[in-house]
């Protein structure tokens, strides 16, 4: 019971797998993909209240890490849904690409409950290498082979920040030597005042840091979401980032007090990352990139979250993920189904979004709002809630700049609500959306208005999740 | 938690004033029928408009303390509450907003042709954020509806706007937002230092230190001074005002400017009591310079909305003049002031916005000589623009004089100074007035346009029954403001008074 979202994710594997052997049309293939996807997310369901430790105590299940894999199936659900068409994809291998999706969902799932670092290495492996292949299987676009600079792209700056990590974990286990987390971080947090340590500790964090596209790890992510198909996109714009904040907050939990080194060289990282994200979207006219660069600039508003160095600040950096989390995909949503045969999605294709699919335009305006912090939406209930925090721990200065952020990110977050709802769309196609994809945006314009007007439940469960990991 | 008044006769009122509309508003999402969502708004807008008018009569005047209140858990880790209530001070900026929805939704009936529905929505949603504005008592209840109202004025604006809408849209939400960002910073900060507490009446009239008060002062004045707005954070004000459709100007003159002034008096004030001592004649210079500056502006335009767009700017600096001052006659004067400006400016960009779907042009060449072919429309139009000026008699009159004289017990040199203003206000209105009414030999041909039909009268009419009832028996609306306003005053001048002695102690 305590394996059985991998299990399930293992199983959907090898049955895709066996599927792929054959010839089948890719109706069928999308329907076992999502039929899958969902029986994932129902063994996470089932599996939330386990506990327990698996493989002499190297993998560790407990609430935090079921909720965040019960998560990671719910994105991927949603994924699998609006994606369902796989416009971007060449025909001939997208059993290949569902297969290797599942696998990386596997990796991300391992890693969030792994607490021993050569497990979490390979899990952290596992998910990575599957989508580096992933990012090269999208259709050819006139020539350009840019999936192909993208996957390399991401293939070298994803193997540069795995040699820190595993750099780091080589000092971590010379240090202290042994490879369990606890045991590494109980003798590594009364060796601070060495710079060894810190600098252990550092490039560790650097493989996520990498996941999760912070400064200075960030380098990829434009190009990768500009080269990589719609869909993959999606996926590497949502799951993984989950996963990455879990590790994160793991890690970073079990810093004590004498990191303060630590402490200042992540907060100097996640202002970077506000800036450099938010200044560089300012002038993307891909909506993606643009995407990949608010998405940078959130990913230093989560770090923030976790620099407070409390489970107050654990439970609001993972309140804030999660509705990042739902409102990237809803944005997602959007472009995905207004992609006609799966290329790239310029800002003036939404032109008149909302005369073209009223649903898609409002989920899209929802999306940016809630993204640019707007209240009533769960983007504003996240950043105020991380700024408070940052700032009842006396980070004045960094939230003041945070401030400033949220004021710079407006301008492009509406500037894409300006040509979706103050446009006629001219002679634009119409769009339209799939039963399914409606019910899906509906959904996540739910969650994104009732977490943003009730935050309370969330944030205490997200609490309460934390303090099985402390 | 002795500031709250609980009225056990009316228990819920003041939500269902905040929640009817959205309830309407959503509500509204599912319908595709045009008509039907303007007698819905309608409807909806004038039911709470009525429901509003049990509050005015069970308010007692005879007490500051906050009446009606609602008080409840929202988000307990942070000690977030929904805490509504209102004082003299709203009371009639929440009298004004449900008075001037319904008529905004009559306004638009005709002049609104596309995406009905869609229009409707965004002014129910407003009516919903501006009236909670206008409550709330905890901060973060406050800055969400704050930050909220941007989005349906924004697409008010962006949607159905003239020609530059996308410039003066964007405009808008930029500078708000960007004023207001720093708001959300001294809130987090005052929460820190109270107790963990969002409660704003257990900030006020706390001993911060200089420094900080001068700090969180600044922060309020940025977010404040842009909506209200004050010269020289002005330039967003005229874009908005002329690109929105009648409805918006007429929100956004009638209600949101208001809110910067509202926010001086409920925030600025008696949270930083010691820096707006210091920093008053900086803001009360600004608002002589924005009286002035207003008036000149407004002197030399040819397009009639950024006229009143500009004459806006000098009202608003006369209540800013009145509210710095901190004397009795000038803060009342300058609470009455925000209401008069927005009857007065309110109806006269509804004038232009009927003449604006007659001829389609906002010039004010193209508008004159209408006289003789629109006698009822100019019979409305003069007295606005009598009232606009203050002309005895009518509405401002009462207020700018009250304001005037609360000045001069201030300052010789800085009521002297804002004299000039009340006269330019003259000038430019009597221009716009002697040009539409009558104008030259040059007339364009206005034979064909027809007067104001019924509906339009019925929305001007109560804009002209407040003008006088407020111009010849303004009391009974003193009487309201009154007790809060010397509440108000009496704490502001204890705290120094308080203040002083410390400083005696400390050098004796």
């Amino acid at each position: 019971m305590q394996f059985l979202p991998e299990l399930t994710l293992l199983g959907a594997g090898l049955v895709i797998f066996v599927v792929s052997l054959g010839k089948s049309n890719t109706d069928t293939i999308r329907n076992i993909a999502l039929g899958l996807g969902a029986a994932v997310f129902a063994a996470a369901l089932v599996s939330c209240g386990q506990t327990g430790e698996l493989f002499f105590g190297a993998y560790q299940v407990d609430l935090y890490s079921q909720v965040f894999k019960t998560l990671i199936a719910g994105a991927l659900v949603v994924v699998l849904i609006f994606g369902a068409k796989l416009k971007g994809v060449n025909p001939k291998v997208q059993p290949e690409y569902y297969l290797f999706m599942f696998m990386s969902v596997l990796g991300l799932m391992m890693l969030v409950s792994s607490v021993e670092l050569i497990s979490m290495f390979v899990a952290l492996e596992l998910s990575s290498f599957a989508v580096y292949i992933m990012v090269p299987m999208r259709d050819e676009l006139g020539n350009m082979k840019i999936q192909m600079e993208a996957g390399i792209k991401y293939l070298l700056f994803g193997v540069t920040a795995t040699g820190f990590m595993l750099f780091g974990m080589s000092y971590m286990y010379g240090l202290t030597g042994s490879t369990e987390l606890s045991i590494v971080i109980e003798k590594l947090s009364l060796m601070y005042n060495q710079p060894a340590a810190v600098i252990a500790m550092m490039m560790v964090l650097a493989g996520f840091f990498y996941k999760l596209a912070i400064f200075p790890f960030h380098f990829w992510v434009p190009d990768v979401y500009e080269g990589a198909s719609n869909e993959t996109t999606a996926f590497i714009a949502s799951v993984p980032k989950l996963a990455a904040v879990a590790v994160l907050i793991r890690l970073i939990s079990l810093i004590n007090g004498e990191g303060q080194v630590i402490v200042n060289v992540l907060m100097v990282c996640a202002v970077c990352s506000m800036f450099y994200g938010n200044l560089s979207a300012l002038v993307q006219t891909d909506v993606k990139r643009m995407l990949g660069f608010s998405g940078i600039a959130h990913a230093g508003f989560v770090l923030l979250g976790i620099l407070t160095f409390q489970i107050s600040g654990y439970a609001n950096a993972m309140y804030y993920i999660i509705g990042y989390v739902v409102m990237n995909l809803a944005c997602f949503l959007v472009i995905c189904t207004v992609s006609k045969k799966g290329e790239n999605v310029r800002i003036e294709d939404l032109t008149g979004l909302h005369k073209r699919s009223p649903i898609m335009a409002f989920t899209l305006a929802v999306g940016l709002f809630a993204m640019a912090g707007i209240p009533p939406f769960v983007g504003f209930m996240a950043k105020f809630m991380v700024l408070a925090g940052a700032l009842k721990a006396g980070y004045l200065l960094v939230v003041i700049l945070a401030a400033i952020n949220t004021a710079i990110a407006i301008f492009y977050y509406l500037s894409v609500v300006r040509v979706t709802y103050c446009s006629d769309p001219e002679e634009r196609d119409e769009v339209s959306p799939t039963m399914l994809t409606n019910a899906a945006s509906v959904f996540l314009l739910l969650v994104i208005v009732v977490m943003g007007v009730t935050p309370q439940r969330f944030v205490d469960f997200a609490a309460t999740a934390v303090k099985t990991i402390m | 938690m002795d500031q709250l008044l609980i009225n056990p006769d009316y228990p819920h009122i003041l939500s269902t004033l905040i929640f009817l509309p959205l309830a309407g508003a959503l509500l509204l999402l599912f319908v595709r029928n045009e008509d039907f969502s303007r007698y819905w708004a309608l409807g909806i807008t004038t039911l709470t408009g009525i429901l509003s008018i049990p509050l005015l009569k069970a308010f007692d005047p005879t007490t500051s303390k906050f009446q009606f209140v609602e008080r409840m858990d929202w988000v307990h880790s942070l000690n977030i509450q929904y805490v509504v209530g209102v004082d003299g001070i709203s009371i009639l900026l929440v009298m004004l907003t449900t008075l001037i929805m319904p008529l905004c939704v009559l306004a638009s009936w005709t002049y609104i042709k596309t995406r009905v529905q869609a229009f409707m929505v965004c002014l129910l949603i407003m009516e919903c954020a501006m009236l909670g504005v206008f409550m709330a008592l905890d901060f973060v209840l406050f800055y969400i509806l704050w930050e909220a109202m941007l989005i349906p004025m924004y697409m008010l604006i962006a949607i159905w706007g003239g020609p530059r809408k996308i410039y003066a849209s964007i405009k808008f939400f930029l500078y708000t937002l960007a004023g207001s960002v720093m708001l959300l910073v001294a809130i987090i900060w005052l929460y820190i230092h109270n107790g963990y507490s969002f409660f704003i009446p257990d900030m006020m009239w706390q001993n911060y230190s200089s420094t900080t008060q001068i700090l969180l002062f600044l922060a309020f004045f940025l977010a404040f001074a842009i909506k209200v707005p004050m010269f020289p954070f002005h330039t967003w004000l005229p874009a908005a005002h002329v690109e929105a459709p009648t409805a918006g100007s007429v929100i956004l003159a009638s209600v949101l400017l208001k809110m910067g002034t509202y926010g001086f008096l409920r925030f600025a004030i008696p949270i930083t009591p010691e820096a707006t001592m210091t920093l008053a004649p900086a803001i009360l210079w600004l608002s002589i310079a924005g009286i002035i500056y207003g008036g000149f502006t407004a002197l030399a335009q040819s397009d009639m909305k950024k006229l009143i767009a500009y004459s806006s700017v000098g009202h608003m600096g006369f209540v800013t003049l009145g509210i710095f001052v901190l004397n009795t006659r000038g803060v009342e004067g300058a609470i009455l002031q925000m209401i008069n400006h927005g009857i007065t400016t309110g109806a006269l960009f509804l004038c232009i916005g009927m003449i604006y779907e007659r001829t389609h042009s906002r010039e004010l060449r193209d508008a004159t000589g209408v006289g003789k072919y629109m006698p009822i429309y100019v019979t409305f139009l003069t007295f606005f623009s009598l009232s606009s000026f203050g002309f005895p008699a009518t509405n401002s009159f009462v207020g700018e004089f009250m304001i005037l004289a609360g000045t001069f017990k201030h300052s010789i040199w800085l009521a002297l100074a804002a004299i000039p203003g009340a006269v330019l206000a003259a000038a430019y209105m009597l221009r716009m007035l002697q040009k539409i009414v009558w104008g030259g030999t040059d007339n364009p041909d206005q034979s064909w346009l027809t007067d104001l039909n019924v509906r339009e009268i019925c929305v001007l009419a109560p804009f002209l029954f407040f003008v006088f009832w407020i111009g010849l028996g303004a009391q009974p609306f003193i009487d309201l403001i009154h007790v809060s306003v010397a509440n108000l005053l009496d704490s502001y001048n204890a705290f120094h008074g308080h203040a002083v002695a410390a400083a005696d102690l400390l050098i004796h």
